[in-house]
């Protein structure tokens, strides 16, 4: 039964709906690695400089690097040779470092995957959990997660950071505040603060939106239709509302995920984590212009590709939306 | 004559006061209101009301509790915490208003061109704002520091545009809508430009939904413009900025003086969650208004 509903729900994916997300991504990434190149290409400095360390040097090595680098050739062949590389893995050399940039974040990648995934993880359990119970009962657990999800919505990731900091690394001493582990069980310790302080202010918007769309499912006319059948509550929980309701679900958890990716940044320097977006950060302020390039290009990749597994998900989970745009 | 009068008439929604609206919210939303006015007087004030210096430390004063004359204490560096909250208002929240200014601004003559040409302009404008969507605000800030260099307006730009997609689409739906009404073609048929139709009643009529919008995106962007400033990457210290006095005050909470971190952090929460709450209530109301 369950097999044959989910053959059925496959046929149902418009084909030309998805081949159009698909060329939407691509046409995305493309103009995001345009952008981020071009950005790159006109920020003050010489690149020759940046190359040598700010060294002089003479003419003839200067010649050799313009050479390697295709300096001397216009903007876009420039771009052309940047993003072939970038797409064989090769994102330059970090100046600061002197290390291959595609070395330096493999090295950090998991740390933000990791948190990522982590707070997205507390998001889904505690933010839809929290939002069907409180959307299925009226009263006081209603009323008191309304008004803690008005305020945890309202704070930022950073100021969550400090606060579970101060709360349960230097009064309660449960965790550590600060670093990466050494271990997978003691890296799971060091990110539980930081995935904490992450989730917050998503939690709290996904708990809200889970509790209007269950409120709103219960009120319908077929769920108080089953009820008057007599059909057992459980199964008119699970099948008439959960069901329905898990599409504005689905929407928001993974557009609030998706965010994630770049907010992740903030918590790993409230955390001193030694991930992607600390990294980041600290390579845009010394100005170290090729791994600035090479993150931003490895976190818009990143977030336009869950974005466009979201657009999909939900295109499975509500067949309306292909079957309108092939109306369209 | 009587055309003009039926299309003014067809061009019926209830245009009502700003105060009507807020009383509209009810308690909460008039409550939300009241913090961000008093938000605001600090932002335009702040200076004025300042007791101290904000950037003048001594450092033998470093986390020194809060004593008479210094309701608040000192911060890390031994300046006055009062006076850096105050003055610190200011970026907090002028960053944010002109974010919310400059994308409100972007998107509304997006949507309002979209929704009036139809047809290429509208999808070409939409395909694009689809691919702006590929930037994540603090990403772009981030972006927009490394080749401008750190600070308030890069930030706030690089945010600005980064918001635009999502106010653009939303304002693209409504823009819609109000185009299909009668009065529009009425209005079309006597020969008034498009301009002025958009202009005067296009875009009052959507001026709900764009005030709810603003107050909404007011609070993401005065959220993303902390957090850039406590990155280091917005707002410069010694320059008192709220995002900034977290940053600068992180090492207190480990030394066991978390005053100077948590009440910055405290003035950020209470602020947005005010902005949240009357954006909310107001969005509301303009949807029910529409139907």
């Amino acid at each position: 039964m369950g097999g044959q509903l989910g053959g059925n729900r496959l046929e149902l994916i418009n084909w030309s709906f998805l081949l159009r997300r698909l060329a939407m991504l691509l046409a995305s990434l493309l103009v995001a690695s345009f952008v981020i190149f071009a950005a790159m290409y006109l920020a003050p400095g010489n690149p020759i400089a940046a190359l040598s360390g700010g060294r002089s040097l003479p003419p003839s090595s200067i010649k050799v690097l313009e050479e390697r680098y295709h300096l001397n050739e216009p903007f876009l062949v420039q771009y052309w040779y940047w993003l072939k590389n970038a797409l064989h893995g090769n994102l330059g050399i970090s100046i600061t470092l002197r290390e291959n940039v595609s070395t330096l974040i493999a090295s950090r990648i998991w740390t933000t995957a990791g948190l990522v995934l982590y707070a997205s993880v507390i998001i889904l359990v505690v933010g839809i959990g929290l939002g069907v119970l409180s959307g299925l009962r009226h009263g006081a657990l209603d009323t008191s997660t309304l008004v803690v999800t008005a305020v945890s919505a309202a704070i930022p990731a950073f100021v969550a950071a400090i606060v579970l900091i101060l709360l349960f690394a230097v009064k309660l001493g449960w965790f550590p505040a600060l670093g990466n582990g050494t271990s997978f069980l003691s890296n799971l310790q060091h990110l539980t603060l930081p995935a904490f302080a992450l989730a917050v202010s998503s939690l709290a918007i996904v708990a809200r939106v889970t509790r209007a769309s269950v409120r709103e499912e219960s009120n319908r006319e077929h769920v108080q239709t089953a009820v008057s059948r007599g059909i057992p509550t459980r199964q008119v929980i699970w099948r008439h509302i959960l069901r329905n309701a898990a599409i504005p679900v689905t929407t928001i958890s993974g557009i609030t995920i998706a965010s994630l990716i770049a907010v992740a940044a903030v918590v790993e320097v409230a955390f001193s984590l030694n991930g992607l977006g600390a990294f980041l950060v600290g390579s845009a302020q010394s100005k170290d212009l090729a791994v600035v390039q090479g993150i931003s290009l490895v976190l818009v990749t990143a977030f336009v590709v869950v974005n466009v597994l979201v657009d999909i998900l939900y295109a499975v989970l509500d067949p309306r939306v292909s079957l309108g745009s092939r109306a369209a | 004559m009587s055309t003009t009068a039926a299309a003014v008439s067809a061009d019926a929604t209830p245009r009502r006061g700003a105060f009507s609206l807020l009383k509209a919210t009810g308690p909460v939303g008039i409550g939300a209101a009241v913090v961000i006015a008093l938000a605001t007087l600090v932002a335009i004030f702040g200076p004025l009301l300042a007791p101290y210096d904000p950037t003048l430390s001594d450092l033998s004063l470093s986390w020194v509790a809060p004593t008479g004359g210094h309701l608040l204490g000192f911060d890390g560096q031994g300046r006055d915490l009062l006076s850096r909250l105050l003055v610190g208002a200011r970026t907090s929240i002028l960053g944010p208003l002109a974010v919310v200014i400059l994308c409100m601004l972007a998107g509304t003559v997006l949507a309002v061109t979209a929704a009036w040409r139809r047809g290429a302009v509208d999808a070409a404008i939409s395909s694009g704002l689809d691919i702006m969507f590929a930037f994540p605000g603090i990403l772009l800030a981030v972006l927009a520091a490394s080749v401008f260099g750190a600070g308030l307006l890069a930030a706030a730009v690089a945010l600005a545009i980064a918001y635009t997609p999502y106010v653009a689409r939303v304002l693209r739906g409504a823009a819609l809508k109000e185009r299909s009404q009668q009065y529009v073609a009425a209005l079309e048929v006597q020969g008034v430009s498009a301009r002025a139709i958009c202009m005067q009643h296009l875009v009052p009529n959507m001026l709900p939904l764009i005030v709810a919008q603003s107050t909404i995106l007011f609070g993401y962007a005065m959220v993303d413009l902390a957090a850039i400033s406590f990155l280091g990457l917005g707002v410069q210290p010694p320059n008192p900025d709220w995002g900034v006095m977290i940053s600068e005050n992180q090492a207190g909470i480990v030394q066991g003086y978390p005053l100077s971190a948590l009440l910055p952090g405290l003035c950020i929460v209470l602020v947005v969650v005010a902005f949240n709450v009357l954006g909310e209530r107001l969005f509301e109301q303009a949807q029910k208004a529409r139907q």
